[in-house]
């Protein structure tokens, strides 16, 4: 741990506190100067742009039913495999941190796959293992089970790029329990589910509901593993990106922004929503995370 | 467990654990749910690429197109990463070592390109440099192509790869503050001395694996560069548009050969990521989330 910068009472407003450390200016200068250029500039275009159709017309391009069925897509099938992570998602971790098994750190180092497997990679060979022609997709195809060209398939490919979000989440928070509150808990008389389910989670919760958020951020953006196996099909299968780059190829940039910028507006309030939730979460079960 | 060794007899679970029958069951789990979602798509994307033998594999990977896509994607990737990592240097050095107001902020901004999709990532410079735009024209009229060209690739590459080296390099330099630092400079270290001798060596883990990271995102990154790349065969697709393109004329061989390719420097990836976490676990960041 590094002693903080030697504090100097400044009765006046500073931008930054004194240091004898050198290259303020310049680090700051090249992080805002590359900030604004490629970030901040270019998505103010969508703002912009939006800005410049006028309430009206934005708004009927917005509410257009195709825009708002694959909005519906998009954002229903990242949340049900947000919800699917964060169950599977905290199994894993869970296995993970306390149990011992051979190949521990192949299985850990796994979790990371859908961090590094290029998302086009993922959308083809989950498509060839889910097809009704594949390993998995032939099983269930007998049992009336259609996995791709449907929602499903949707939902499985997020839940593919969204896992390593929730167990990345919750694996460090795990490793800081204090085994000491379990035994306290379990010297009082409580049962092991009791234990897990009143002690034990009620301190994950903020770590929980992080790594949900993440995972749901993901997935409602998500594009290149889902195209494949999703069908596309407008209204049943097709998702808000996907609608996006049909609209560029149609050159229809005014309806490509207005399905951008409702993407980014649900987005954002999610995020936010999520973080007022948790700053309560915080504040009643102490400040794990 | 102390509990284990006072031995109270084998039919009683030690109370901090699960019995050995729950233990079971929920490893059981984890492991199915491991091999559906990833063991098993990771290794159909091998069986499909073999499908029909190694020689139709490399015929797949030596075909000219491929060898363009592999060019393209090593040139973006060659201007991306160096671009990155010096943005990250930078901004990791100006929010570690100073306490300046507005800090947080500048690190949800920079925090920003994960929460956007990649199609709009590449949007946002369609329509930056689209006919419809206010320098589209003017470009045009110049012959200078960002748009549906190589210049494009780059500037959506280098959006969607932004936080990475960045992200990795705030909490650790964070964490080893300044006082080695101000040691060097009140010893009569130059600033670049200072940061050449002793920042450097005590960051060079954690730039390592924010350096894969990004590489590893940039070589795959696909909806972001779609949207910009304009699909020309041979100029200006990427490895994995190579993929879609293939797949979708339904070559299957050919594009899990390709993505074969791109399967490898995942393993890869991961492989490193996992020995620097194994051999340099602590000069990592404690605190890592993506």
């Amino acid at each position: 741990m590094g002693t903080p910068a030697p504090a100097v009472r400044a009765p006046v407003w500073r931008f930054r506190k004194p240091g004898i450390i050198p290259g303020f200016r310049l680090a700051m200068t090249v992080t805002l100067v590359w900030l604004v250029v490629m970030i901040l500039v270019p998505l103010s275009g969508i703002f912009f742009q939006s800005a410049s159709l006028g309430w009206e017309k934005f708004a009927a391009l917005a509410m257009d039913r195709r825009t708002l069925a694959a909005l519906g897509i998009s954002f229903s099938s990242a949340f049900i495999a947000a919800l699917v992570n964060l169950v599977f998602g905290t199994l894993v971790a869970w296995v993970l941190v306390r149990y011992r098994f051979p190949g521990r750190r192949v299985v850990d180092a796994l979790v990371d796959l859908p961090f590094a497997l290029p998302t086009a990679v993922a959308g083809i060979a989950l498509t060839a293992l889910y097809a009704p022609n594949g390993w998995v997709g032939g099983l269930l195809e007998p049992l009336g089970i259609r996995i791709s060209y449907t929602q499903a398939g949707i939902v499985l490919a997020l839940i593919f790029v969204g896992l390593p979000f929730v167990v990345r989440t919750v694996q460090p928070v795990m490793e800081e329990i204090d085994k000491e509150v379990e035994e306290a808990s379990a010297t009082l008389g409580a049962g092991r589910f009791q234990t897990v389910a009143r002690v034990l989670l009620p301190s994950l919760t903020p770590a929980l509901l992080t790594g949900f958020a993440l995972a749901l951020a993901r997935g409602v953006g998500e594009y290149g593993s889902v195209i494949f196996i999703a069908g596309n099909i407008p209204y049943a299968s097709e998702i808000a990106p996907l609608l996006i780059v049909i609209r560029l190829e149609e050159f229809n940039y005014p309806a490509a922004t207005a399905i951008a910028a409702m993407m980014l507006a649900i987005s954002f309030s999610m995020l936010l929503l999520i973080n007022w939730v948790q700053a309560r979460s915080r504040k009643r079960y102490g400040h794990a995370v | 467990m102390p509990s284990d060794t006072l031995a109270l007899g084998a039919g009683i679970p030690a109370p901090t654990t699960e019995a050995p029958w729950a233990r079971r069951a929920l490893m059981l789990a984890a492991f199915g749910f491991l091999a559906l979602f990833l063991a098993l798509p990771l290794a159909s994307v091998f069986t499909e690429a073999f499908r029909q033998g190694p020689a139709a594999w490399l015929a797949a990977l030596t075909e000219p197109d491929a060898l363009a896509a592999m060019r393209l994607t090593l040139t973006v990737t060659a201007i991306a990463v160096p671009a990155n990592v010096v943005f990250g240097v930078a901004a990791a050095w100006a929010i570690a070592k100073f306490e300046f107001r507005g800090k947080a902020l500048l690190i949800s901004l920079i925090d920003l390109p994960f929460s956007v999709s990649p199609v709009i990532s590449g949007l946002v410079y369609v329509l930056l440099f689209g006919s419809g735009s206010l320098i589209g024209p003017w470009l045009a009229h110049h012959g200078v192509e960002i748009l549906f060209a190589v210049p494009g690739i780059v500037l959506a590459t280098i959006f969607v790869t932004f936080p990475f080296v960045a992200r990795e390099l705030i909490p650790l330099m964070q964490d080893q503050g300044t006082t080695e630092e101000e040691a060097a400079l009140s010893l009569g270290a130059s600033g670049w001395q200072t940061f050449r001798r002793v920042t450097l060596p005590n960051i060079r883990w954690g730039l390592l694996y924010g350096v894969l990271l990004c590489t590893a995102r940039a070589m795959g990154e696909f909806g972001a560069v779609s949207v910009v790349s304009g699909h020309i065969r041979g100029e200006t697709n990427t490895m994995p548009l190579h993929v879609e393109i293939l797949y979708n004329e339904y070559n299957f061989v050919a594009a899990f050969a390709v993505a074969s390719l791109l399967a490898c420097l995942a393993l890869v990836t991961l492989t490193v990521k996992t020995l620097l976490e194994i051999r340099y676990g602590a000069a990592l960041a404690a605190t890592r989330k993506h």
